[in-house]
């Protein structure tokens, strides 16, 4: 299979069963994104292909032939954050740092769709990511809040 | 104060490594060779083991071993031990049955371990598990604890009669039943406090390596305290001697407590690596994060309070039963005893109050300490039976507790249930949280949600806490196995950057940060100059580890102890360097003054003159400028608050919405108020969860664990919480160094207790947790029973 990652050509023979995970996680040894659950619920190993936020747990690699794909890595410039990134940490958005890739990479995903997103709009899209430190408070305020 | 020392919200140090996912989780690590074990799980809550055939399995692509409880046995492995023995009411030592690593004849719940498998890949591991050939012969399992002491219930272990591992009480009995006939009113309540599944969002893993060379081990394990693990393996496992085990806890997704314990799984993996000769790797999935966690709460309780006819409370009775689970995990035999018992003083001055407390085992996965740990389910029962109280008198039940609250000049105050309170001013904290929830103004608001057909409730918690945990003197003379002080080294490098090794563990309550502005505070460096390194045997001194809120109160005194070693050594050398009496120099945030002149130095001048001393005679001051330290803390601290929820109800769904949270805390001093907030956030959310959502349920007759994902067991999500409006009163803790308590776990010891008296306010009368929509909607309907089933 072949896909651009974070800017980069990637092609590595694999299972037709490789998840998009296990590709970044195990292949290519991008291990920001994390797997939290078994059933498409927590939202941890959200990624980006071609602009949308997706599960990659719930998406083969070969389906993701010929598409970009971004990933937690793939955000920063250098040693400059992402604006989402830099508003979850001004904000205290993360504690354990598990869930953080998915929210951010769901939370782009949301101002992308909804530039001036209300607190509900985020709770609601945010149904999907799963934080067990936070209480979502800071979480909310980062997405709503990022210098996008 | 500075912007990077005490008192200030720094931005966390940690964040950018999480932020770009350059975290290391253990899942993260991988190392040259490894192999990946699974284990293969019981499907029956309860059976005898007829049969264990491997062969076929064996024989499977990429497996490179299985192993079952007879290769463990063979190797003369401990099994996993609880690590608190507690003494029941007739003065003998509560039952201990054995809790072997993998499963020898007998099954105790769904998800007990029988084998494991080792392979080349996890996949391989999984395919040769479902080919391992068990022939079971099923027994009839007990689930519900109230049901365990039965003459008819199923025998969980042959060498504990009757289920019951302790029958635990505490307080003066004969006191209270004295009382009980002078009362004007009694309030009688019965509570369910529900089981719940901590799921820290990282799922528990482990990479056990051998060394051939060094015959000797490194486990990288997501662990809250890794030395407790290093003790427990060598001690009691026997795996390897301390000396020959290192324990990496690296960058760990949560834990709230499941993450303390010492499980099979990260025991088995380490050993197995030396057997196998690779190094072994296994992560849970999901599911069986849900089997094999141990879970936390689940009392059965029925409470008593004696009122006089002013609202007085007299005395206070409380039986529970608690529920251990299978086996008893490490800590589980305190968390329904000396830390619930304890804590059933509240904030009030209740005269006289006896608890009874029976633990019993079930056919479930082992219960242990979660977030608040005894302390939530002590509120629980404390605040919903005095908002009964209030109710029955038909007092307002802010004017009912603040007629009870022990007064501030009553302290330090002795509870009649063996804790000596250190300091509060529980009005104080009260009194803010009404004006900050618009408590005046809520029967406007209620009314108003009326016309719109909705329910308004209100609800208070008004909670005490113990934490800090605590002085090993203490905690031995209740039969804890370790004492629990916490160790320090701050280092001082040649050029001036400070390395402060710390035995606490953060796996998200940014200790990186915290701990850094004290070295700004008290040492005068720049708040990036600072490391903080936790969670490695290999680096740290000793540790107690991250759990009861102890991280800052324990192990924050801890560092202070060691820098205060190192600004003593520093002012003999500014002695020598300035042909100075010590007693004539000033020392203030990292500079020494001479005294009555201009001629001062600073910390880091210092530093580099004892790494290169060739101006201080070495034969009186050592070289070198790192100091450690052991703080064991004089109490317990004590955190108090009142937190009111504000709920609404809509009668048509029996969906709850909280429209307001209120929660004002007294911490103490706080060093980071931004971190604070967002634990207190944190542990409201979990409360929230606990009262509104979540509940681990298992089929009462299979056993089969019927919430074993999160498609059944209802997590928070952002839509399902409120924001929360937080404040703090300060009352310092009179007895370590920084004045400063514990905020962890506060907001799971008060939220379920408030978001309950809320909801049962709207209601008008009593459901029990989780106050789901269709549990709400029958309630209202009187269609169906309150009770939990």
């Amino acid at each position: 299979v072949s896909m651009t990652v974070n800017g980069k050509a990637t092609s590595v023979a694999v299972e037709a069963r490789t998840l998009l995970v296990e590709y970044l996680r195990e292949n290519l040894r991008l291990t920001g994104t994390h797997v939290g659950c078994d059933t498409t619920q927590c939202g941890a190993c959200t990624v980006h292909i071609d602009g949308k936020a997706v599960k990659s747990c719930t998406i083969l690699a070969v389906q993701c032939e010929g598409a970009k794909v971004t990933t937690i890595e793939g955000l920063a410039q250098g040693d400059k954050l992402h604006p989402m990134q830099e508003s979850f940490k001004e904000h205290h958005g993360l504690q354990c740092g598990f869930c953080t890739p998915g929210m951010v990479m769901a939370g782009i995903d949301i101002r992308r769709r909804h530039p001036n997103a209300s607190e509900e709009t985020v709770r609601h899209e945010l149904e999907g990511n799963i934080c067990r430190c936070t209480g979502y408070h800071n979480i909310v305020k980062a997405i709503m809040h990022a210098k996008m | 104060m500075s912007a990077t020392g005490i008192g200030a919200s720094v931005r966390r140090k940690e964040d950018v490594r999480f932020l770009t996912g350059a975290g290391q989780y253990v899942d993260d690590i991988t190392r040259p060779g490894q192999a990946f074990a699974v284990f293969l799980r019981s499907p029956h809550a309860h059976a005898l083991i007829k049969s264990i055939s491997t062969a076929k399995a064996a024989k499977m692509p990429g497996v490179a071993a299985i192993f079952t409880g007879k290769d463990i046995a063979a190797d003369d492995l401990g099994g996993l031990i609880c690590g608190w023995m507690v003494t029941d009411k007739a003065g003998q030592p509560m039952k201990t049955p054995g809790h072997p690593l993998l499963a020898i004849d007998t099954v105790r719940y769904v998800g007990d371990h029988v084998a494991v498998v080792i392979a080349d890949t996890q996949e391989q591991a999984m395919v040769a598990a479902e080919a391992i050939d068990v022939v079971y012969d099923a027994k009839p399992a007990l689930v519900n604890p109230a049901d365990a002491m039965k003459a008819t219930a199923p025998q969980v272990h042959s060498d504990v009669p009757q289920n019951l591992i302790y029958d635990w009480e505490l307080g003066d009995r004969a006191a209270v039943d004295a009382a009980f006939k002078t009362a004007h009113h009694v309030t009688k309540v019965d509570l369910i406090n529900n089981r719940l599944i901590p799921n820290a969002m990282e799922p528990r893993a482990a990479l056990g390596e051998y060394d051939r060379g060094s015959d000797s081990f490194t486990l990288y394990t997501t662990s809250q305290n890794p030395h407790v693990h290093r003790l427990v393996m060598s001690a009691f496992i026997k795996i390897a001697p301390e000396t020959k085990l290192r324990v990496i806890a690296p960058d760990v997704g949560g834990g709230f407590g499941s993450k303390i314990f010492i499980y099979a799984e990260e025991c088995v993996s380490l050993w197995a690596s030396k057997k196998v000769g690779r190094p072994v790797k296994w992560t849970a999935g999901r599911g069986e994060a849900f089997l094999s966690d141990a879970h936390g709460r689940d009392h059965v309780t029925h409470a008593e309070l004696a009122l006089d006819k002013n609202g007085k409370f007299l005395a206070f009775k409380v039986d529970t039963i608690a529920n251990f689970g299978a086996y008893l995990s490490t800590f589980s035999s305190a968390v329904p005893s000396y830390l619930y018992g304890t804590l059933l003083a509240g904030q009030y001055a209740t005269p006289a109050i006896h608890v009874s407390v029976k633990g019993v085992v079930t056919h479930t996965a082992p219960v242990d300490a979660y977030r608040g740990a005894g302390r939530p389910e002590a509120t629980y029962v404390i605040e919903r039976i005095v908002e009964e109280a209030a109710r029955d008198l038909k007092m307002d039940p802010a004017e009912l507790r603040r007629r009870n609250f022990i007064a501030p000049d009553k302290f330090p105050y002795q509870t009649p249930v063996a804790l000596e309170y250190d300091s509060g001013n529980y009005a104080g904290a009260l009194d803010k949280a009404l004006v900050m929830a618009d408590y005046a103004g809520f029967a406007t608001r209620k009314a108003a949600a009326a016309k719109q057909g909705k329910m308004r409730g209100i609800g208070f918690a008004a909670y005490i806490e113990a934490c800090g945990i605590a002085p090993s003197k203490v905690v031995g003379s209740l039969g804890a196995g370790v004492g629990l002080y916490e160790s320090a080294e701050v280092r001082f490098n040649a050029t001036g950057g400070v390395t402060i090794f710390t035995g606490s563990h953060s796996h998200g309550q940014g200790h990186e940060t915290t701990f850094a502005q004290l070295a700004v505070e008290r040492l005068g460096v720049l708040i990036d100059s600072v490391e903080v390194i936790h969670g490695d045997t290999g680096r740290i001194p000793f540790g107690m580890g991250t759990y009861g809120s102890r991280s800052l109160a324990v192990g924050g005194s801890a560092i202070v102890k060691a820098m205060d070693k190192i600004v003593a050594k520093g002012r003999k050398i500014v002695a020598h360097m300035m042909e100075a009496s010590e007693d004539d120099i000033e020392y203030d945030g990292g500079t020494y003054r001479i005294k009555g002149t201009d001629k001062q130095m600073t910390m880091a001048e210092v530093a580099f003159a004892a790494y290169v001393p060739h101006k201080i005679p070495t034969d009186e001051i050592e070289p070198g400028l790192d100091e450690s330290a052991f703080y064991d803390p004089k109490n317990f601290t004590f955190p108090f608050g009142t937190h009111i929820c504000e709920v609404e109800i809509d009668p048509a769904t029996g969906v709850t919405r909280i429209v307001k949270f209120t929660a004002v805390d007294d911490f103490g001093e706080i060093i980071n108020p931004m971190i604070v907030a967002g634990q207190v956030h944190g542990g409201i959310a979990q409360g929230v969860g606990q009262a509104l959502l979540e509940g681990a349920i298992y089929d009462p007759v299979t056993g089969q664990l019927v919430t074993g994902s999160f498609m059944d067991y209802t997590m928070p999500r952002a839509d399902d919480l409120p924001n929360y409006d937080t404040a703090h009163t300060i009352t310092p803790c009179p007895h370590n160094p920084l004045g400063v308590k514990g905020c962890g776990e506060a907001g799971a010891i008060a939220a379920p207790a408030a978001v309950m008296n809320a909801v049962t306010d709207a209601l008008g009368r009593h459901i029990d947790m989780p106050a789901t929509p269709m549990r709400v909607w029958q309630a209202i309907n009187k269609s169906a029973p309150a009770r939990a089933a």
